[in-house]
């Protein structure tokens, strides 16, 4: 449990960490604790998941005992349906730390007749939340009641009660609702549920399919109020939370080497700051992904985990290709210091992406990242987007210091006066730009320095050329 | 004559309310007077047994089923209205 004391409040309100990947930060710290939060959104857009993640992760990772009393899905078939995220939860069951309970309630096969109470409902739970010390409760979808039960009077009444009950009873609840068309849930649950509501989403836009997430309302708590996407994969749902990061991170003052010693060379200090953002921009064939490579290498030589994003070429493409330049990172990738993320960027929209490589990024931990090139990236985005998505990688990125190595796809000719580059180079700490020149009928290469926030370098381009041993400065040795 | 039929009827309660006071009311008259001598009604109150309530699916209190004859039939309420009570057990008036 983490207590936040909520702005200008007297007393702490204290919040549930929900299991969801991401979204703590964004509900600064978790849903409220001992009370209901309704989960609302059309059909299809993860509500029953996020009921069991909220169960199942609370069970995992905070030893939180859970019920879920579903009122659509029997036990088998909800058990079936998250098995393939590796939710176990007959394993859970067995063990008495989850409980489901399937009420079924058929129209056709009940009567009514005068006075009657939802208390069945009430002692089912109760038994459900007492035998197994339950602090989470999820209830999915209650709604179905009304299509069950003909006294919508005395529904609704109950449902006043149980909330409240619920309320004294201390559980955190997660109910679900399905989006109506005027208000966020058909039945108006919102009206029982004023703690704590969030909507989920689910749109498709030029063929590419997103979700979001949005808090509606969560009271007595800061809250972000954006539309955070998020992601279902094998692993539950994530949340993004964008907006969250600030300029805020420390620096570091060590040098790193960028593994090409005439690039380290440029720099009065003899390499790049630990942790800083490179950008190194280039027409097609200047050597850019020979570059990155370097940087990757360089970093793997210094028993550092390194995540490389290779959006035009694939893993073995580009693992043969390196070779050719004395650049061997084969032996990195069988040991798992290497990870060769090959994806062509097209197959899935900007936000997804952006997901990935967060998510990735919380995975295997790396301490240096390579994208090449984030060009590419304009085939799925305007320019601004593409730029949203880079602030918030580069964010990331520098909170958690983690080198980065960006290459970047330029028009022949310089690249400070492409767009594209001008969007993304002030993100950057150090600039590079690759190019090639024609010189008395020998096609020569030149890199330069651009910019390199916080260090001196050399202004004058330097010729490169690419060998077996990779890039190394043709020029005799000066004494 | 066939072999005669006999009425297994559990009512779920929690607690002596009112509501199933009534409801045990109304059902002990309409089987005194439809059918006598070949019913059996099993209180179950739920406040006792609680995890009786799954197995036949109870969520609301007071809840008669009829478990003999089948196929299982369940009347929600207090069984106020005679003629509904005995449509929905099937029982046919002499």
């Amino acid at each position: 449990m983490i207590i936040v004391m909520a702005k200008n409040a007297t007393t702490p309100l204290s919040k549930t960490p929900s299991g969801i990947s991401g979204l703590d930060e964004v509900t600064q710290g978790g849903l409220p604790t001992g009370r209901p939060t309704l989960i609302c959104g059309s059909a299809g857009c993860g509500k029953t998941l996020f009921g069991v993640q909220f169960l199942v992760k609370g069970i995992l990772d905070y030893n939180e005992p859970g019920v879920f009393m579903s009122f659509e899905e029997t036990v088998k078939d909800l058990s079936v349906n998250v098995k393939s995220l590796g939710f176990p939860l007959d394993k859970l069951a067995a063990e008495k730390k989850l409980r489901i309970d399937y009420v079924r309630v058929e129209r056709s096969e009940i009567e009514e007749t005068g006075e009657y109470d939802l208390e069945g409902i009430f002692i089912r739970l109760n038994h459900a939340i007492d035998s197994i010390g339950a602090k989470r409760v999820v209830l999915d979808t209650i709604e179905s009641l009304f299509g069950g039960i003909e006294n919508a009077a005395i529904l609704r009444s109950e449902l006043r009660r149980l909330f409240q009950w619920l309320r004294e009873k201390g559980v955190t609840v997660v109910i679900t609702g399905e989006r109506g068309e005027k208000a966020l849930t058909r039945q108006g649950l919102e009206e029982y549920v004023s703690d704590c509501v969030i909507l989920l989403d689910f749109r498709v836009a030029d063929q590419i399919a997103t979700r979001r997430l949005r808090i509606v309302k969560y009271r007595g708590s800061e809250h972000g109020t954006n539309e955070y996407p998020f992601l279902i994969d094998d692993q539950g749902i994530s949340v993004i939370p964008i907006t969250s990061l600030q300029l805020n991170h420390s620096v570091s003052k060590e040098i790193i080497s960028t593994g090409i010693p005439m690039a380290d060379k440029l720099f009065d200090s003899g390499g790049v700051f630990k942790g800083s953002s490179l950008l190194l921009t280039g027409s097609a064939g200047t050597a850019k992904t020979i570059m990155a490579s370097s940087f990757a290498l360089a970093s793997c030589k210094r028993n550092e985990r390194t995540l490389y994003f290779s959006y035009e070429e694939s893993k073995e493409q580009l693992l043969r290709n390196m070779m050719s330049v004395g650049i061997n990172l084969r032996t990195y990738l069988q040991s798992g210091l290497l990870r060769v993320q090959s994806v062509r960027p097209s197959l899935s929209g900007l936000e997804m992406h952006l997901m990935m490589i967060l998510k990735l990024m919380e995975e295997f931990k790396p301490q240096t990242v390579v994208i090449d090139p984030i060009s590419s990236l304009l085939s799925i985005g305007s320019i601004s987007e593409v730029r949203d998505i880079l602030i918030r990688v580069i964010d990331m990125l520098k909170t958690k210091k983690i080198n980065a190595f960006f290459t970047s796809l330029t028009q022949a000719g310089s690249s400070v006066d492409d767009s594209t580059v001008l969007a993304v180079s002030s993100l950057a700490d150090i600039w590079i730009e690759l190019t090639n020149d024609c010189r008395e009928q020998q096609l020569g290469r030149n890199m330069r320095v651009i910019k390199a926030r916080g260090m001196s370098h050399e202004m004058q381009p330097q010729p490169f050329s690419t060998t077996s041993k990779g890039i190394i400065d043709p020029r005799p040795l000066k004494k | 004559m066939v072999k005669e039929m006999t009425y297994e009827l559990r009512l779920y309660i929690a607690g002596q309310t009112p509501k199933s006071v009534t409801a045990l009311n109304n059902i002990t008259k309409y089987c005194e007077e439809f059918l006598k001598g070949k019913y059996k009604i099993e209180i179950i109150d739920l406040l006792e047994t609680p995890q009786l309530a799954e197995g036949d699916q109870i969520f609301a209190i007071p809840t008669l089923v009829r478990k003999v004859p089948e196929p299982i039939r369940k009347i929600i309420g207090d069984l106020s209205d005679k003629e509904k009570v005995l449509v929905g057990l099937n029982i046919r008036k002499v």
